[in-house]
């Protein structure tokens, strides 16, 4: 009986010090990442990296400056595009709507939400490319948008709900319209909220790189306005990375690292915005 | 209002005591109608997609029927397009995937439900969110340039010398392919299924907990024979919702599997997935057929991933009302 007493705690103890090691590995990853990208990217990042074109095919120099325009070009598409209906929608669906209706628009967000990025690219390239028989950076946009529309409407609905209902009454009573009372009272109260929401699905699509294959394609020089083939960083990464050139995986490396960072410090921004404001429910 | 899941708690009292003359006046009809707008066009773009995908499929899927499943000729000059290396590329390699991930994310997640101190878990729950952030083309990136050349130098000549005479462990070590893209998928989805257990692990009520260890059980023995089993469906529902993002990641996958068309035995071998022949071929296809079939293959993802949320979304909900409802 004690024997086996014994060999239950050693069990118990050996088990919960191995889910201790399975918890510290997957973390270790994260650090193993950015230690690496630090680490390889760092040292190959420089001025020229930020201000050249890329060089001629072949020889070393130059840098992503064009991707880096054509990545915040393509991010401002994106967010203009969906996060205006992401955020009127979550609205309609947190004040407007009946259960029937807001049920089919959370499925179809959902859905939408679960759809493989390249199948996202397919469809982009089909609403947005085949038409006008050309690559452009609107199409790159439009499909970056179109995912950033289920992760803003279902994260922003969420906040607007968690308003307390005393608040809406209060500005209702004070004979405020409900639009008035949405627009004045209910939006700012969960307006932090709704920024991490933008912030996140910003930064989800930030990194994306199978949607803007077929889109926006890529472009080794200035892509001239929003109507042309442009270059972004992810698409460099990974073109880059798969060329023979040691000057070229050098500079993926540098470009890895400007976008994690980017990434992860939004990431960490929106979590600050939301860890200051007022509690809310958990989604 | 405290809760999430009250639908729709302040619309109708208010809109429905006025006429409709009174609401336009005040612009609340507008409004609404301006957001049904907004909320419209989500259900409409999700639509959209769905017509993209079966319309732009039309010529192979008549030309080749179900066929287009089962065979495995891949040949653009003679216009025979079979899906069946690409099925089986993206079959295997997230089974390696959710092989390596389930048991290091559910130990991971019973480590932070369990054992850790609230502060730590949410500490590292911090992190492991992050690391659901990074981008799939960064570790892709890192999967080229450092876990190719450790499998093919270190790791799959280790197995090949211990466990060569299992087939999946047999053929040259190149370093790309199915095993490769299986882990780098596994790095991946790791952080999902941590975040999801988690959450559902901490919904057990304590009760439980507090009654399998008055009745004398082990700290461990509580955790896996009382705490896991009642979160077991929602433990299931992560792993679902881990396995539809592995079978549609792309970029990760195509980076590292070597894109050639080919069903092998051996988990060594370069081979090719749905994504990343799309990825590859799309802009390069040319003849309607070839094109075509590229979409059926988005359409084929497309239907797995569908199914596979759903099933997840479905077994999440059921296993958190089933918490909550004891709490």
């Amino acid at each position: 009986m004690n024997a086996r007493l014994r060999w239950r705690k050693f069990v118990s103890n050996f088990m919960l010090t191995m889910t201790g090691v399975c918890a510290l590995v997957s973390v270790a990853v994260l650090f193993f990442i950015l230690g690496y990208l630090v680490y390889h990217g760092g040292a190959s990042i420089n001025w020229d990296f930020f201000t050249k074109l890329p060089a001629p095919v072949g020889e070393s120099g130059g840098g992503m400056a064009n991707a880096i325009l054509g990545s915040a070009k393509l991010l401002l598409l994106a967010t203009l595009f969906g996060v205006p209906i992401g955020f009127f929608g979550a609205i309609y669906l947190a004040e407007f709507s009946g259960s029937k209706v807001a049920f089919v628009v959370r499925y179809a967000a959902d859905l939408l939400n679960g759809v493989p990025s390249i199948v996202i690219g397919i469809f982009a390239y089909g609403v947005a490319v085949q038409p006008f028989k050309h690559f452009s950076t609107f199409a790159g946009g439009f499909a970056l948008g179109v995912m950033m529309i289920p992760i803003t409407l279902r994260s922003t609905e969420q906040f607007l709900l968690g308003v307390p209902r005393t608040l809406r009454e209060g500005a209702m009573a004070l004979g405020a319209s409900k639009w008035k009372t949405i627009a004045t009272v209910v939006v700012p109260a969960a307006y932090r909220g709704i920024l991490t929401a933008v912030l996140l699905a910003f930064a989800r699509v930030a990194g994306e790189t199978a949607p803007l294959l077929f889109t926006a394609l890529g472009n080794r020089f200035w892509s001239n306005g929003w109507n042309e083939p442009t270059a972004s960083l992810p698409v460099m990464i990974y073109n880059y990375a798969l060329s023979p050139f040691e000057d070229w995986h050098r500079q993926a490396w540098a470009a890895g690292l400007v976008l994690l960072g980017l990434i992860l410090v939004i990431n960490i921004v929106a979590r600050a915005i939301l860890a200051r404001g007022i509690s809310v429910p958990r989604a | 209002m405290a809760t999430t899941s009250t639908t729709v708690p302040s619309a109708g009292p208010f809109l429905g005591s006025r006429s409709f003359l009174a609401r336009l006046r005040e612009g609340d009809e507008i409004a609404r109608l301006v957001t049904l707008l907004f909320a419209a066009s989500v259900v409409l773009i999700t639509l959209l997609i769905v017509y993209e995908l079966w319309q732009g499929s039309v010529l192979p899927r008549h030309k080749f029927g179900f066929a287009f499943l089962r065979t495995s000729v891949w040949d653009p000059n003679f216009d025979n397009f079979g899906a069946l290396p690409f099925i089986f590329g993206t079959v295997v390699t997230s089974a390696v995937a959710l092989f390596i991930a389930v048991p290091l994310g559910i130990g991971a997640a019973i480590f932070l439900a369990e054992l850790a101190p609230a502060r730590l878990s949410d500490a590292l729950e911090f992190f492991i969110d992050l690391l659901a952030a990074v981008p799939s083309v960064i570790y892709g990136l890192l999967g080229i340039f450092i876990v190719v050349p450790v499998m093919r130098d270190v790791i799959q000549p280790a197995l090949k010398n211990t466990l060569g005479f299992i087939p999946l462990f047999k053929g040259p070590a190149f370093g790309i392919g199915f095993l490769t893209a299986g882990i780098v998928l596994a790095i991946m989805v790791i952080p999902y299924i941590i975040s999801v257990s988690r959450e559902i692990l901490l919904s057990v009520p304590r009760d439980q907990r507090e009654a399998a260890l008055a009745l004398g059980s082990t700290r461990w023995e509580s955790t896996w024979k009382v705490v896991v089993p009642f979160a077991r469906t929602g433990i299931m529902g992560s792993i679902f919702l881990a396995l539809a993002r592995a079978l549609g990641e792309t970029m990760a996958v195509t980076m590292v599997i070597g894109n050639t068309p080919a069903i092998a035995a051996s988990l060594f071998s370069p081979g090719d997935s749905i994504a990343s022949v799309i990825a590859n071929q799309f802009t390069e296809a040319t003849g309607e057929l070839y094109t075509q079939s590229l979409i059926e293959l988005g359409l084929v993802l497309f239907l797995l991933t569908f199914i596979l949320n759903g099933l997840a979304r479905v077994l999440i909900l059921v296993t958190s009302q089933r918490g909550s409802a004891h709490a």
